[in-house]
């Protein structure tokens, strides 16, 4: 396993006000790892994650992704990354093939690599007849499969994938985590949420958030053994029910 | 047990004549009186258009359905007074407090909430703390709670919960199905639906639902007989290669991840020894045969290919 670092995180917090949301957290992602990022509503998730993509300046600690600063190369960080979520992803009245080339062209990429990387990403995904329907047109589960070629087309460093699966079917679901493996053999490091209990299973290492802080960070194997525990289910219901400050 | 509940193979379009989508292909079901029922499938299968329907917000394009006996369409005031709605988006006034929100609620039905307060009250005093904020200033499991308190502050004959847990983390799902439990108690009729496979359990019945159609109702342990494979979880230490193999093995029906195992269903009853025989070569690296009883989502999957 290559020990290169995608992501170095140390002491970092960030605080609204009184409120600490991120609470002196540190942790390493390793290049191709898939890193689960898992936590209760309001546990920090988020505030981490903007922090990660470059989004939201920390209030001390330091962090770097992709070798760049998340205080003065945001910037440069942007360009290395991908991201998607459930809630934003692809532009609904732009067609397959505008998508792509709309995001690519912010990334900055030439022509000719569009071209030569739509049709293959087109022809992997089985989209041949729909490369020119408007995106709104498709079915949920291949917007999210689109949707992340799409947050991979520049081959990013690290692409952040915000609960990438929430609502799609359990076979697309699985066809999904296919190309989060595929992406990471690639060696495109994975950051992902989710809330759905098996998909941290899939994760080579798990992080689980509870007020702020790192409550625990291993593989989930260990997690298991740790915490005396038949799947990641109970995992997460044992520490999340610790957590005091409640978003419920 | 008389149904509070029927529909009769309702259908929906939407979209102009020459380029239709349909949401709901012919959806017939009943829900009994004081029934807990699911209806589970992944966004897009037609869940929120049937509520809709239900609740009277939206015509069908065939078929018929009534609610606590009145025809949605006929009788579509009688059941406004009845039917509590607690839709999938946030949908209470924002910039009215807590209280306001519920207050609001409880008079437009021509009731108070002191008349009603037993039912909401497990509920509303978790939030009672935070009652002079501002809803669009609370938390996404606050927002929640009070939903569900505006919904039922006229004491509903039927509840209609579309969504009510999703983008909710594990924890605070668990507790939303437990004031469920505790509200059948007091014989109101819900209809929730749900992505969330997992779920299923927690219900009465469920219907499945995808693309429109019903896959299969029944009870969930009803749903999980009908699975009539063996049905195995397997693992190793090497997981893709392991599923790769398995999904051209001849005698594998279909192989598919599932936390930390792969659930592989078998063409053929009996067949547990050729499975291993198969899978000899990896015998050094940890694994693991075992077989399993399916669950609510090895069933969806198993009838999503089915009518494929």
């Amino acid at each position: 396993m290559n020990d290169v670092k995608a992501i170095t995180v140390d002491h970092l917090t960030k605080k609204f006000g009184n409120f600490t949301a991120v609470d002196n957290i540190s942790f390493e992602v390793k290049k191709g790892e898939i890193f689960g990022f898992l936590g209760a509503n309001g546990a920090g998730k988020t505030t981490a994650m903007r922090m990660l993509c470059g989004l939201s300046i920390p209030s001390s600690g330091n962090a770097t992704v992709a070798g760049f600063d998340v205080y003065h190369q945001t910037e440069k960080i942007k360009k290395n990354i991908g991201y998607m979520s459930q809630k934003f992803s692809l532009y609904e009245d732009l067609t397959v093939k505008e998508n792509i080339r709309f995001y690519a062209g912010i990334y900055g990429k030439s022509n000719e690599f569009i071209k030569n990387k739509t049709g293959v990403v087109i022809k992997d995904l089985h989209l041949e007849k729909e490369a020119n329907k408007l995106v709104k047109s498709l079915p949920l589960g291949w917007k999210q499969k689109l949707a992340f070629s799409v947050a991979i087309f520049h081959e990013p460093e690290i692409v952040f994938l915000d609960e990438p699966t929430g609502g799609v079917d359990p076979v697309t679901r699985r066809e999904f985590w296919n190309l989060i493996y595929e992406a990471a053999a690639t060696g495109i490091t994975v950051f992902v949420t989710t809330h759905y209990m098996d998909e941290a299973e899939y994760c080579n290492r798990v992080c689980i958030m509870v007020d702020g802080r790192i409550d625990a960070m291993d593989t989930p194997q260990q997690l298991k053994k740790a915490c005396d525990a038949a799947s990641m289910d109970e995992v997460f219901l044992k520490l999340a029910r610790k957590a005091l400050r409640s978003d419920t | 047990m008389k149904p509070a509940i029927t529909i009769n193979n309702i259908v929906k379009f939407y979209g102009a004549k020459s380029n239709k989508t349909e949401a709901l292909s012919g959806i017939s079901f009943n829900v009994n009186e004081g029934e807990l029922f699911g209806i589970i499938g992944p966004d897009g299968a037609g869940k929120t258009s049937l509520f809709r329907i239900l609740t009277t917000l939206l015509l069908a394009d065939e078929g018929e359905a009534t609610v606590d006996g009145y025809d949605v369409v006929k009788y579509y005031k009688e059941i406004r007074k009845r039917a509590g709605y607690m839709p999938g988006r946030f949908s209470l006034y924002q910039d009215l407090t807590v209280e306001e929100n519920l207050e609001f609620f409880a008079t437009i039905f021509n009731t108070t909430i002191e008349k009603n307060y037993h039912l909401i009250k497990d509920i509303y005093i978790q939030i009672e703390p935070f009652k002079k904020r501002k809803a669009g200033k609370l938390s996404g499991g606050m927002k929640q709670k009070l939903a569900l308190c505006c919904a039922l502050i006229h004491k509903p004959s039927v509840l209609f919960l579309d969504e009510p847990t999703t983008g909710v983390d594990a924890v605070s799902r668990k507790e939303f199905w437990e004031m469920l439990k505790k509200l059948k108690q007091q014989n109101i009729t819900i209809l929730v639906s749900t992505p969330y496979m997992d779920e299923a359990g927690m219900c009465d019945r469920v219907a499945l639902l995808q693309s429109g159609k019903i896959l299969s109702i029944d009870t969930p342990d009803g749903i999980i007989e009908q699975f009539q494979k063996d049905l195995f979880a397997v693992r190793s230490s090497k997981m893709l290669p392991l599923l790769n193999d398995l999904k051209i093995c001849s005698e594998v029906e279909d192989a598919y991840f599932f936390g930390a195992y792969h659930h592989v269903v078998m063409k053929h009853k009996n067949e547990e020894q050729q499975l291993k025989n198969y899978l000899s070569k990896y015998a050094g690296d940890g694994l693991e045969i075992n077989a399993i009883r399916p669950n609510i989502e090895d069933c969806f999957m198993a009838l999503m290919k089915n009518t494929e």
